[in-house]
């Protein structure tokens, strides 16, 4: 019977694996999706940045991320960093507080959840007696402030968040310490606004949202001064100096209250409604910020008119007599200004205004006049306007990338020149090895090359296409030159735009060669754009072409959208990717496929209807083929833009409703990385049981020849093989569809001196119709030596060795449900990997990948990598096609992200977790691209001794043992509150009574058990006994009662 | 004035049988001997020579005792007829383009009558559309139960068999959960469950599989833990050798074996049926015999040095070839014939693969192309 069961694997193989591969998450890129607080540290230079789904995210210098995540995947409603430290605190909007440190180890900082806290309201109180709303970390003590809906101020102690009674500032102790005549006229309600005394750190400021502020003393518990404002108080501040204080309003207005002598002033300084007469809306923050130069900054958001500009999300700077209303386009969730950080200084001195709004970071300048925008080096808005395909390519020639940066420089001609600002930390991680480019298309038109090398996406260039058509937006905004008012004086910022002027300008394939500098780019309408690299401006026309892709099919009507109408008469280029050739598809559906040959100059190009091969040299058409199936009447007739529009749309709507609602969820750890999660399919379908939801059926039945949409290219592949004989080679062009039909033409392309003058030919020369009609996703032809073909011009660049053409060439088809072998030039079927009849899963996405060893700089393997609808990432070896590795990457549910996934040529991949940031993994040991940062406290810096435990470790460990550094980040929560747990005797002590007393309950043991029942169970401890058949564990659960108390 | 006349008949000749042949309107009469009546062929023959008709293909039938007509198409029913046949032996024949199937069973003279109604109401009779259920040629499997033998009696493996397209599987699966009995009480397990049945589809019409039948295996893989979709993938992608292994939910139509009630009964039903296909699963994976041979064109109508040039595509044998080359026997357990027929096809199992790698020129030798 042995024999039957598979060979054991062989030990060599399994060692080369873990040299070869291994699956991690590294850094995630763009803006983060619903954020919801903002947090910043003076001393540190870092920027926090809190999520609806609970995570937080640290910025600093370019490079140095963090990013936690709370447990209770709440969200994140305000971030402190406490003064001076690597600390910060967070509150969730369950009411709990988190106490995070970026603690070092093996010289890299981590950031770490210590401890949790709910503040408990005594018994009898209403729970808005602590609902907090105010956090305000004490600048010389471990010590928080908590204001709270009840009015009451709560002070804790850090780090282990105990309240101290005998320091609460009840508001009864405020009321009785206030003069009669204050003291009749309100009730307090909560506390809006807490803040320090800028120089006495024995004072605070206290604001309550009916109009009252006081000025409390620590140390005599007294009220020093009072402020009573006849409006409900939106927050308050200090002037630098602590003479003034300035608070605003719900109506839109502020005051300034001096704090001076004994003489107690009963209005204030000045009250003013910056926007007025007219009601104007609240302003929710201010700040007030003294210049050496005199004319203080008064920097506040909201306060617009509430009739005509109610709707706008403005933050409003004002100096002397300048003044300016930002106007966001989405939400501000709040802001910050930095000012001058060294506390003996004596004024602010601000530099830059930091906003956070709904989609992007805003930072502007403040010391430039004009108060230009500066260019985040993070965060950036990947969605500005949504993407509609992605593209990547690595080690991009120094060549291309300097043409790419120096067109990009021109672009970002009008952002500040300012240093970026938020530098705290020090990047560690090596400098990538080679220049990698990520290009997005959008739904605008757009195509965005992002610098992806390493762990900042960088956006290095925008190229637009939609000023080659005219679209229909053109004439209206012609029409509505921006006729605003002068006042209040509104200026548009930041890059989101999510509203497109015409969904046919959207991008939906990308081809770049980084030899030649061709890029080819399809988009919804049926349009192909052929671009060259020029480096100055030019004026030409772009030349067009149409391809009927129907030849002469006969009663067929597209009732799609109509074409895109390009721009006739010469068109002006600014220097970069500039276009020279429209090949319009007719009928003008969405490209699906695209292939570009920048050696023999041909572009080919696929769409529902058929495919296509243009000569863009000669600018003549090589050839049509119509691939529809006279039976498939539903292509036929062409509903299929407005049927499978409406059905797409209604999925995207549902989409969108999902993803949020699955965002909350969308970051939950799921097991450890690379473990299929067989249990928790299984965890998901007992709770959908639950739901008793109508059962869902599915359909058991063949495919047949007659499905829709069969006729749909999938896939275009350029390649030089033996299609016809084993002793000539020639240029071949390989189309796959969606009915599994694969088609392979001979070209004849004339050589370089005659190839203007010869036409390109082509002939049919093969068509293999796969039995299991599943849609073909890959085609690949495989060397003499069983290597991919290499890229056009690859080999004339002396960057890869030619392909072997002695020995006899194999193709590799790629079908949604099987991997397949064929030898050349005959086609005999070699060898195959059944995915889908053997595990259901189905092909996403393919790709070759190099995979180079950890320990042997030289040794690599060709192998690929593949993306199922399961969300699960393989590595499939090549010729043998044997399976290697095999990680749960994403949500199964998550299908654009699924959708939205490409690889790296080695090894690495990105896909979108929301619409606006790509989490980048990587499947081999060798490429990896991970923050890895030091961030230290100011003290740890000048004295070089660490705030919390450990040496100052300066030793770098070298840079590419990630590996196991991510295991142990993994890992060591758990490991250390094990190892505390252990060290603290009290508690093993009542563990070992307990055991030994049975059930016997103690006072104490209740008081931990539920922490003790954490640990055991997290620890691993008991990790064999769960595998155990179930009696056992029946039996055993006897005499383990606190395993089972915990539970 | 029939009875005496057979009787007289019947007392004339003895050790003879007087046979009345009817094809059309035209009548003959021989005899045969009733001792010696010859085969089926020898029979067939000589009606074709008496009524002149030796290139015509009948369908031969006799009236029996009852009154009923029944085909005569073997040597069984042949000598049934004969020796029934008291003392006249009524043949009627008719063409076989023309055969009316729906006359066999009834008594041809209350059948005359029915015809007659038939062409006062020509709709009546198009309703029976006759079903040809005699032509041993047209025999082919289209279900199976197989490997009865080491499944436990609460299993039932189908197999069935897909012939181009022209009859769908016809089955719909759903999500669904069964209550199992554990140490600690009574369990929800989820599960594949069969939802619906098509009106004549495969799989209604083989009666193997019904309505909330729990599916267990596909292909010799278990779909626990798996996904309604990806089951719905895998059953698709294995659509034409679809091999499913369930647990029916009406169990009364069990096979009761007692060769293995004292082994099976001691066992719960789930760990047997774990250990087993643990077992089989490898012989499951090379057993895929209809594998996808993909239909290969050469587009260029010019086949300069092409093997062959057939004017017509075939689908290709490449692969089917191929010789089994492990043993399917399980423990003791005779294999069944479907084992032997099985043929090494080109699945993927690991194991497969790892030894499908160095046979790849017998794979290679074996591979036909047809080209245009």
């Amino acid at each position: 019977m042995r024999r039957f069961l598979r060979p054991g694997p062989d030990p060599e193989r399994e060692r080369l694996k873990q040299d070869l591969f291994q699956f991690n998450k590294t850094v995630e890129h763009g803006f983060p999706h619903q954020p919801s607080a903002l947090g910043y540290s003076p001393s540190l230079r870092v920027l926090a940045i809190g999520t609806r789904s609970g995570a937080i995210k640290l910025y600093g210098a370019p490079g140095v991320e963090f990013m936690g995540l709370h447990r209770e995947n709440n969200t994140v409603v305000q971030i402190h960093f406490l003064p001076g430290q690597c600390q910060l605190v967070t509150l969730l909007d369950d009411n709990s507080l988190h106490l995070w440190s970026l603690k070092v180890k093996g010289g890299v900082s981590e950031l770490q959840e210590e401890e949790s806290f709910i503040l408990r309201s005594p018994p009898g109180a209403a729970p808005s007696a602590t609902q907090i709303t105010v956090v305000m970390p004490h600048s010389s003590r471990p010590l928080l402030y908590l204001g709270t809906e009840s009015g009451n101020v709560f002070a804790v102690q850090l780090p282990a968040f105990r309240v101290l009674e005998d320091s609460t500032i009840s508001s009864g102790a405020v009321l009785q310490r206030l003069p009669e005549e204050a003291r009749h006229r309100r009730v307090f309600e909560m506390v809006e606004a807490l803040q320090e005394h800028p120089r006495d750190p024995n004072q605070i400021l206290i604001g309550y949202s009916r109009g009252l502020a006081v000025i409390w003393d620590l140390q005599s518990s007294c009220v020093l001064y009072y402020f009573l404002s006849s409006q409900q108080l939106e927050s308050a501040s200090w002037q630098r100096d602590g003479r003034l204080i300035v608070s605003c309003h719900s109506n839109g207005s502020y005051c300034q209250w001096p704090v001076s002598g004994d003489a107690q002033q009963l209005e204030p300084l000045s009250n003013c409604v910056p926007y007025g007469p007219f009601p104007c809306k609240a302003i929710t923050k201010i700040f007030w910020l003294t210049t050496k130069k005199g004319l203080p900054f008064t920097i506040f958001q909201g306060g617009v008119p509430r009739a005509s500009y109610g709707d706008r999300h403005c933050i409003s700077v004002v100096h002397g007599s300048q003044q300016t209303a930002f106007d966001f386009t989405s939400r501000v969730i709040d802001f910050t200004v930095l000012t001058e950080v060294d506390p003996t200084a004596a004024f602010d001195d601000p530099y830059a205004l930091v906003v956070l709004a709904e989609e992007e970071l805003v930072v502007i300048d403040l010391k430039t006049a004009g108060w230009p925008v500066l260019q985040p080096p993070y965060l950036a808005s990947l969605h500005c306007s949504a993407i509609t395909c992605s593209y990547h390519t690595s080690n991009i020639p120094l060549k291309l990338w300097e043409c790419v940066i120096a067109a990009g420089s021109r672009q970002s001609a009008h952002f500040s020149t300012m240093e970026w600002p938020i530098d705290g930390g020090t990047s560690l991680a090596p400098p990538p090895p080679q220049r990698d480019l990520l290009l997005t298309g959008h739904e605008d038109g757009t195509v965005r090359f992002w610098d992806a090398s390493g762990v900042c996406l960088r956006l290095l260039y925008k190229l637009s296409t939609a000023h080659v058509f005219l679209t229909d937006t053109d004439l209206n905004e012609n029409l509505h030159p921006e006729a605003e008012d002068d006042w209040p004086p509104l200026r548009k910022v930041g890059s989101f735009d999510p509203y497109s002027d015409d969904p046919r300008l959207g991008i939906q394939k990308i081809v770049l060669c980084k030899y030649s500098g061709h890029l080819a780019v399809a988009g919804t309408a049926g349009q192909v754009l052929v671009m060259e690299l020029n480096d100055e401006a030019a004026e030409h026309t772009v030349e067009q072409a149409e391809a009927d892709l129907l030849q002469n099919q006969t009663g067929y009507r597209w009732k799609g959208h109509e074409r895109l109408c390009a721009r006739p008469g010469p068109l002006h280029f600014e220097p970069g990717f500039q276009p020279f050739m429209l090949v319009q598809c007719q009928p003008p559906a969405v490209v699906t496929s695209l292939a570009l040959h920048s050696e023999w100059r041909l572009v080919a190009f696929g769409t529902s209807h058929g495919f296509g091969l243009f000569d863009f040299q000669q600018r003549r058409q090589v050839f049509v083929k119509c691939t529809l199936h006279p039976n498939d009447h539903l292509a036929m007739e062409g509903p299929l833009s407005r049927v499978k529009s409406l059905k797409k749309s209604l999925r995207q709507s549902f989409r969108r409703i999902r993803r949020s609602r699955v965002s909350g969820r969308k970051r939950r750890p799921a097991g450890p990385s690379g473990e299929v999660p067989e249990a928790s399919a299984r965890v998901e379908r007992v709770g959908l049981q639950n739901m008793e939801l109508a059962p869902v059926q599915r359909k058991i039945e063949a495919r047949s020849a007659e499905d829709s949409f069969t006729g749909f290219v999938r896939t275009l592949y350029f390649a030089d093989t033996f299609l016809r004989d084993s002793s000539h080679h020639c240029p071949s062009l390989w189309a796959g569809t969606n009915g599994g039909t694969i088609y392979a033409f001979s070209l004849r392309v004339p050589p370089a001196e005659r190839r203007t003058a010869e036409p390109v030919r082509a002939e049919q020369a093969k068509e293999i119709q796969l039995m299991h009609r599943a849609p073909v996703v890959g085609i690949l032809v495989l060397d003499g030596h069983s290597v991919p073909l290499p890229e056009p011009l690859e080999v004339a660049h002396d960057l890869s060795k030619s392909p072997d053409m002695q020995g006899s060439h194999q193709l590799l088809v790629v079908s949604e449900e099987q991997l397949k072998v064929f030898t050349l030039p005959k086609v005999n079927a070699k060898l195959k990997l059944k995915l889908t009849a053997l595990e259901g899963s189905r092909v996403r996405r393919v790709s070759v990948a190099h995979f180079g060893s950890r320990r042997n700089e030289d040794y690599g393997e060709h192998h690929l990598a593949i993306l199922t609808n399961l969300g699960d990432v393989q590595v499939v070896s090549l010729p043998l096609l044997k399976p290697q590795v095999r990680f749960s990457c994403i949500r199964r549910e998550d299908v654009s992200g699924i959708a939205s996934c490409v690889f790296t040529k080695y090894g690495q991949g990105f896909y979108l977790i929301s619409p606006s940031e790509f989490e980048r993994f990587s499947l081999s040991t060798k490429w990896l691209v991970e923050p890895r940062c030091l961030v230290e406290s100011t003290d740890a810096r000048k004295h070089n001794c660490p705030h919390n435990g450990g040496g100052p470790e300066t030793t770098m460990t070298p840079a590419r043992n990630s590996g196991s550094q991510n295991d142990q980040e993994e890992r060591s929560p758990g490991l250390v509150m094990e190892h505390a747990l252990l060290n603290d005797e009290k508690v093993l002590r009542e563990v070992q009574s307990t055991l030994e007393a049975g059930r016997a309950s103690h006072g104490d043991w209740q008081s931990h058990k539920v922490a003790v029942g954490h640990r055991l169970s997290n620890g691993g401890g008991f990790g064999g006994e769960e595998a155990v058949s179930d009696p056992i564990i029946h039996d055993r659960s006897e005499c383990v009662p606190p395993f089972l108390l915990a539970e | 004035m029939n009875r005496s006349h057979r009787n007289g008949a019947g007392s004339g000749c003895l050790g003879t049988m007087e046979v009345k042949s009817k094809f059309g309107a035209e009548f003959r009469r021989f005899s045969l001997e009733r001792s010696k009546p010859g085969k089926f062929e020898e029979f067939y023959g000589l009606l074709q020579h008496v009524h002149k008709i030796p290139t015509v293909d009948v369908l031969v039938a006799y009236t029996d005792i009852h009154g009923d007509l029944l085909p005569i198409n073997n040597d069984d029913n042949y000598h049934k007829a004969v020796s029934t046949a008291n003392p006249l032996l009524r043949i009627f024949i008719q063409k076989k383009e023309e055969a009316d199937y729906s006359v066999f069973g009834t008594d041809p003279l209350t059948k005359k009558k029915n015809v007659l109604s038939n062409v006062l109401r020509p709709d009546n009779h198009r309703k029976k559309p006759h079903i040809v259920i005699s032509m041993p040629q047209d025999f082919r499997p289209v279900s199976s139960i197989i490997d009865v033998d080491i499944l436990p009696e609460t299993h039932r493996r189908v197999r069935l068999y897909k012939y181009g397209i022209e009859k769908p599987l016809g089955f719909y699966i759903r999500d669904g959960s069964r209550v199992r009995v554990t140490p600690h009480g009574l369990e929800k397990v989820p599960g594949i469950f069969i939802s619906r049945l098509v009106p004549g589809g495969l799989a209604q019409s083989t009666g193997l599989l019904a309505v909330n039948d729990e599916v267990l295996e596909v292909n010799g893989i278990e779909v626990s833990g798996k996904s309604l979709d990806q089951v719905t993938d895998m059953m698709i992608a294995n659509s034409r050798n679809l091999i499913i292994t369930v647990r029916p939910a009406n169990q009364r139509n069990n096979v009761v074996r007692n060769s293995r009630t004292s082994g099976s009964s001691g066992q719960s039903a789930d760990t047997s049926l774990l250990n087993y296909s643990q077992q089989i699963e490898p012989s499951f994976g090379l057993e895929d015999e209809d594998s996808d041979e993909d239909v290969i064109l050469d587009g260029n109508g010019v086949p300069q040095h092409s093997p062959t040039a057939v004017p017509t595509a075939e689908s290709l044998e490449s692969l089917t070839q191929i010789e089994l080359r492990f043993e399917p026997g399980q423990n003791g357990c005779i294999p069944s014939q479907h084992m032997n027929l099985a043929r090494l096809a080109s699945s993927s199992t690991n194991t497969e693969l790892e030894t499908y790698a160095p046979d790849q020129n017998l794979l290679e030798e074996d591979g036909t192309i047809i080209t245009l």
